[in-house]
């Protein structure tokens, strides 16, 4: 090669190596539901002061982008160092397997091995990361509008039919445009579908085809967007599998019954304020449980970094026990960490609406069914999600009956199995 | 012959800017001579078509090569070398169906209904995109108060991001919404226009002709005004009528600018995407998925993404937009042809 020919291709390679990380840089990919993206910069910078040779960068982005771009970059074998990601387990192969890097692999084991297998490959003892938040499906009532209606709000085992009676019941009095609604999420979705008796895993490991638990509760959902007792505009706002959640009605006082998940409590706590009363119900029962879905997001090193050390150094960082147990009082977030759990939390905040929530959602983790702790370490969990998501939401505005919408959720979930050669 | 040298402004400025312009026609001189005397007058022409050439050879054709190949494989894998090839299984799983105007009688029922939509979008929006253009731009050609200003405003909505175009309507359509709140001001009850399928797909109809209208009044304006006024005085004093005037010396004028609109204008539809993946995001149910969004889903955005699928419905898209803009080409030649001929 020529003097003038190395040089260029030096240049070259200068150029295309100048956006990826240098030594001792660390780049999470991180999406916020409240504050923690505040909180963990704050525990970041403290970090960097302690180790000075490693350069944290928190690349702040929305949910859809790790949802979407995300995958897209892990597949391509680029992507961040570390990242907090909700879809674990289909994506389990992209984690780097931070037992060879950490300090104390024991410890890992012992205070997140719960829910180390959601975020690893099936058969590993992997480390990939650890749970950055514990999180349980139920419900939310406005406890002012229910005063103000002069309507009970339902007891512990009060059943979804009861809750639609009430919420329908409050609605009315106060004219109120939605007597109920739920995110438009499969994962949302599942919770009462579970209730119900549902149960999406196949003998083989692989999905079923919807049961009549599944249908049952469906039929349910969709009546009630019909006959106006769920909120239509979460379910018909998008085609396809994208998420919405209806937070923000609940926020304005819309919306008397709000099925969501414990993550919203720092929401509701910071924008509700003293504008009314809510309170957190755990989840409506069915008629096999009362069941909600858990899950929640985690952090998990990328197995592309160029620097696993300094993501291992980072990682242990914030596992630790006086980080997680911070992280989790400032947050209002549930934590996944055995030994913070086992001493207790004083969560940072002077709203007792939000402590007496968190205090139900830690009450509703007991009465989760063994198949709902199962479903986020299911590969395929994602899959049944989003075909849920799909075609409920063309049912719910009426572009098929209910019966078609279930055959082609079945055929949905079928090619996709089928695409993806396992 | 001899490159021609820029002639000096006079001025001692003009003369200050003018060194370094005959610098460099200096050292450009004799290599474009050295290529004219090797490869003739026809080898110029394509010796500065070449950038551009390969411009669009990286970024169009070889795309649309590694596109094809994609949709030849399987599997939900990013790299080629990583797919299963599969011949043509993504046509025939797009294709099957055993009625074409009924979607849900399709495998790929989704990809028949974003196709129907897209169509039935086509038909609407370009119609009415050509005929709001047309009116508007015979209205601004017209001796109007503040000319300029209204120009300014037709014009303005062009200038705008589509992200920023699908959340203004957004705000307005939406259930507390702009509208809404008019509405109930003025006593109507309000309405969830973007849950209504029809109104929703009437709304992503309007926002996308709010935004575009600009463009194509302004391409129509120049057409108008490059029409000599004489024509329209002789018919005058001919008596002839207004309308008849439109007919007969207006509209065939202006055809050779009202075809590229219109193909323009299709071309821009069939691709329609950005605001309304904001305004609507395919909703209600999937009455304003469009094939763009169809593809996009497919591709990237669900669980298990199948870019072979969506590979395969973008070739077809692909070969959509080939053959309008041949049917461009060839009217624009016809129309050549006829204007040489007179």
């Amino acid at each position: 090669m020529t003097k003038t020919g190395t040089m260029l291709a030096a240049f070259a390679v200068g150029l295309l190596t100048s956006t990826a990380a240098t030594a001792g840089d660390v780049r999470i990919m991180w999406y916020s539901d409240g504050v923690e993206g505040e909180v963990l910069k704050d525990l970041l910078d403290r970090f960097m002061k302690e180790n000075p040779g490693i350069n944290v960068i928190l690349d702040n982005v929305s949910y859809s982008v790790v949802r979407e771009q995300l995958p897209v970059q892990l597949e391509a074998g680029n992507g961040p160092d570390i990242a907090r990601v909700t879809n674990l387990k289909a994506q389990s192969q992209h984690w780097l397997d931070l037992r060879p890097f950490v300090g104390d692999p024991a410890y890992w084991d012992a205070n997140f091995g719960d829910q180390a297998d959601w975020m690893r490959p099936d058969g590993s003892n992997q480390i990939s990361g650890f749970m950055t938040q514990i999180t349980i499906a139920g419900g939310f009532a406005n406890k002012t509008l229910f005063d103000q209606a002069g309507v009970a709000i339902p007891g512990k085992d009060a059943t979804w039919d009861e809750w639609a009676k009430a919420a329908k019941q409050v609605a009315e009095s106060q004219q109120v445009p939605f007597p109920m609604a739920l995110d438009r999420s499969g994962h949302r979705l599942s919770g009462p579908n579970l209730s119900f008796g549902a149960n999406y895993i196949g003998a083989d490991g692989k999905p079923a085809p919807l049961d009549e638990g599944s249908k049952a509760f469906l039929e349910k959902f969709v009546g009630w967007i019909a006959d106006g007792t769920m909120s239509k505009d979460v379910w018909v706002s998008a085609a396809g599998s994208t998420y919405r959640a209806a937070a923000d009605d609940f926020i304005n006082g819309q919306l008397v019954y709000y099925y969501s998940g414990s993550w919203q409590i720092p929401n509701f706590s910071t924008k509700i304020g003293s504008n009314f009363d809510w309170v957190a119900t755990g989840s409506p029962c069915g008629p096999a449980n009362c069941t909600g879905m858990t899950g929640g997001a985690g952090l998990v090193a990328v197995k592309y970094t160029k620097n696993p050390k300094e993501v291992a150094k980072v990682m242990d960082y914030l596992a630790r026990e006086d980080i997680v147990k911070e992280f989790s009082e400032r947050t209002l977030f549930l934590p996944a960490h055995k030994g913070v759990v086992a001493k207790g939390l004083d969560f940072k905040t002077d709203d007792a609406q939000a402590k007496a929530a968190l205090a139900e959602f830690i009450d509703a983790s007991k009465t989760l069914s063994d198949l709902a702790r199962k479903l986020p370490g299911w590969h395929w969990s994602d899959t049944v999600y989003g075909a849920l998501v799909t075609r409920v939401s063309q049912a719910a505005a009426g572009e098929m009956p209910l019966d078609e919408a279930v055959t082609r959720i079945d055929a949905d979930i079928a090619a996709k199995v089928k695409d993806s050669g396992l | 012959m001899k490159a021609e040298t820029p002639k000096s402004t006079g001025s001692g400025f003009g003369e200050a800017i003018m060194v370094p312009v005959r610098l460099a026609m200096g050292l450009v001189d004799a290599p474009l001579r050295w290529v004219q005397r090797k490869f003739g007058l026809g080898g110029m022409a394509a010796f500065f078509l070449l950038p551009n050439m390969l411009i669009f050879g990286i970024f169009v054709l070889l795309p649309f090569f590694i596109n094809f190949a994609y949709s030849m494989t399987g599997g939900t894998a990013l790299f080629l070398d990583d797919r299963t090839f599969v011949g043509t299984d993504q046509y025939t799983r797009l294709f099957d169906c055993s009625n074409y105007l009924d979607p849900n009688s399709c495998t790929e029922d989704t990809f028949w209904t974003a196709v129907g939509n897209t169509a039935w979008f086509v038909v609407l929006q370009v119609t009415l995109m050509i005929l709001f253009s047309l009116v508007t731009a015979l209205i601004l050609n017209r001796e109007l108060t503040a000319r300029s200003f209204w120009r300014a405003v037709f014009f303005f909505p062009v200038l705008l991001s589509p992200v920023v175009v699908g959340l203004i309507w957004k705000w307005i359509l939406q259930r507390q919404g702009l509208l809404n709140f008019g509405l109930y001001g003025f006593g109507f009850q309000p309405y969830t226009w973007l849950n209504d399928r029809n109104w929703a797909f009437a709304a992503t109809v309007g926002v996308s002709i709010w935004a575009h209208m600009g463009f194509y009044t302004l391409i129509l304006l120049a057409g108008l005004q490059a029409i000599p006024k004489d024509l329209y005085e002789a018919a005058e004093m001919d008596g002839t009528r207004p309308a008849r005037a439109f007919w007969r010396i207006t509209l065939p004028l202006l055809m050779p600018n009202l075809l590229v609109v219109i193909v323009l204008v299709l071309i821009r539809a069939v691709q329609i995407f950005d605001e309304v993946y904001v305004l609507t995001g395919g909703g209600p149910g999937t009455s304003t998925l469009y094939l763009t969004q169809y593809i996009y889903e497919t591709g990237f955005a669900t669980q298990l993404r199948n870019p072979g699928l969506a590979a395969a419905a973008s070739i077809l898209m692909g070969g959509v937009l080939i053959v309008l803009t041949l049917i461009q080409l060839g009217l624009g030649r016809s129309s050549e042809k006829k204007g040489s001929r007179k």
